[in-house]
């Protein structure tokens, strides 16, 4: 079924995209039909997420980054999502990650949209990843997500984004290097910004002695069960030719200095996904992740519609009252 | 589906420079359950206007302390229409003279709040006019 909304917005007409993005926030029919009518038109797009803890300059960052990129020879369209908490409390949210972004909100070819976690925990919205898919439809070549300001468990970038960078400021002090192990290991890139401020080659050695020790990057893809032939045979022969060692560079984003640097090594990551099949590796990881995701919500809302509740209610009963254990419980609602 | 969330701007267009009363106008919205996208400082209409668009917001809102409310407002909404926006709603707050605010309104503005506004009556307001709708 075509839809004009979807149509114009494929053309470049910014208010339908904007509108589009705000339907598939929501997921009204409207919304979910979209990305059915979008999803054969996606997959060029390279999706680079930045994440690090609250203050570190993720914004500044991608603002002068997204000016460098908008200088290569094939002045690539680009759109920025910037993710921000929403408040637990009121459900409202600030969103100030564009008060940086200031420099680049001019340029016609860049688009950037604000987003609220609305209540998901990895450091995204849930909604994030039909974002990306939307941009990619509507011919961005390269969509930067920011995450909210991140701690250890906020990595849900990692499943989305064909390269992660990492920012660090020379000033966290030694405290927080166990907060980093954690995130160190999804960086493709790892970034100590604010190098105009004491302590960074500290920091830049810490972090190269924590890549070195073997903390770096891990395709840690076990738990992944059903890839196409093709990618789990690529799964299973990951060498060491495949293995990336993630660069540790400096850079002040205030003063656009060391972005000429990263944004070189961004274009030289995503070269290198694609030089060893790891490209299509990761995007069918990120859909195996996404289509689990639903498939285990859709298989859990079937399941509950068509269980006859009385047994269900017997079942949780004797849960409760000790007759049965949560294991023994499963098992019996699993054969309602 | 999940619940449609009030989007809203709020910016300060023009050169003085305190964006404190912004800034607590944007902590009352978002504290009653708004998405509140901040701009920041110095605005002109145009990129007020580019932002509304990218963010597709329900309302925007400005806060105007220098005096050029009567230049700059109308810019803003005349910007906002020629890009589609015409349903996104324009509240005015900052120092302005009881004789500029028939004009304000007649140009498309649908509340103007002198200092000390109750930011409850605020986020009602904005509540009002975009259920109304
Ligand atoms: N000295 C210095 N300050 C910087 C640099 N980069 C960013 N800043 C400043 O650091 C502060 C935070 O920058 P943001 O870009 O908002 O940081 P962020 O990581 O996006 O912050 P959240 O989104 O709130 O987590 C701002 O005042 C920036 O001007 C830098 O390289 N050097
Ligand atoms: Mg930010």
């Amino acid at each position: 079924m075509p839809s004009a909304l979807v149509e114009k917005a494929l053309q470049g007409d910014k208010l339908s995209l904007t509108r589009l993005l705000t339907e598939v926030e929501a997921e009204t029919p409207k919304g979910i039909q979209a990305l059915d009518l979008i999803y054969s038109h996606t997959g060029k797009a390279h999706k680079i997420g930045i994440t690090g803890a609250p203050g570190s300059g993720k914004s500044t960052l991608v603002a002068a980054l997204v000016k460098e990129l908008r200088r290569l020879p094939d002045k690539p369209r680009i759109a920025v999502i910037a993710v921000d908490p929403t408040s637990p409390f009121s459900g409202g949210a600030l969103l100030g990650d564009r008060v940086r972004m200031l420099q680049i909100q001019h340029d016609p070819d860049v688009f950037i949209r604000s987003m609220a976690t609305r209540g998901a925990l990895g450091g995204l919205s849930d909604r994030t990843e039909a974002f990306t898919q939307v941009f990619d439809a509507a011919g961005y070549d390269y969509v930067l997500i920011e995450t909210v300001g991140a701690g250890q468990s906020e990595i849900d970038v990692v499943n989305l984004a064909h390269t992660v960078i990492v920012v660090d400021t020379p000033d966290m002090g030694d405290d927080i290097q166990a907060i980093k192990a954690g995130i160190l290991e999804i960086a493709d890139l790892l970034v100590v910004n604010k190098a105009d401020r004491p302590g960074v080659e500290g920091s830049v050695r810490n972090l190269q002695n924590m890549v070195n020790a073997g903390h770096g990057k891990d395709l840690n893809l076990h738990h992944h069960r059903f890839l196409t032939e093709k990618n789990q045979e690529k799964l299973e022969h990951i060498d060491a030719e495949d293995h990336w060692f993630p660069p540790v560079l400096k850079t002040v984003a205030t003063e656009n200095i060391g972005i000429a640097e990263l944004a070189e090594k961004i274009l030289e990551h995503g070269k290198f996904l694609k030089g060893h099949g790891l490209w299509e590796l990761k995007t069918e990881l990120a859909m195996h992740e996404i289509v689990a995701r639903n498939l285990r919500l859709g298989l859990y809302r079937r399941w509950l519609e068509d269980a006859d509740k009385t047994k269900l209610q017997a079942i949780m009963n004797d849960l409760l009252e000790k007759r049965i254990s949560p294991n023994q419980a499963v098992k019996a609602l699993m054969a309602l | 589906m999940s619940e449609k969330k009030i989007r809203i701007l709020i910016a300060k267009p023009g050169l003085d420079g305190h964006d404190r009363g912004a800034k607590v106008i944007a902590r009352a919205l978002r504290d009653d359950g708004m998405e509140v996208i901040y701009t920041g400082l110095r605005q002109t209409p145009e990129m007020i206007a580019e932002a509304a668009l990218q963010e597709d917001v329900d309302a925007v809102g400005l806060s105007i302390l220098s005096g050029a409310h009567n230049a700059l407002v109308p810019q803003v909404i005349e910007k906002l229409r020629a890009n589609g926006q015409n349903n996104v709603f324009v509240f005015l707050g900052g120092i302005i003279p009881e004789a500029d605010i028939p004009h304000l309104l007649e140009a498309g503005v649908t509340k103007v709040y002198g200092p000390g506004t109750n930011t409850q009556t605020v986020c009602a307001d904005i509540h009002q006019a975009i259920d109304n709708e």
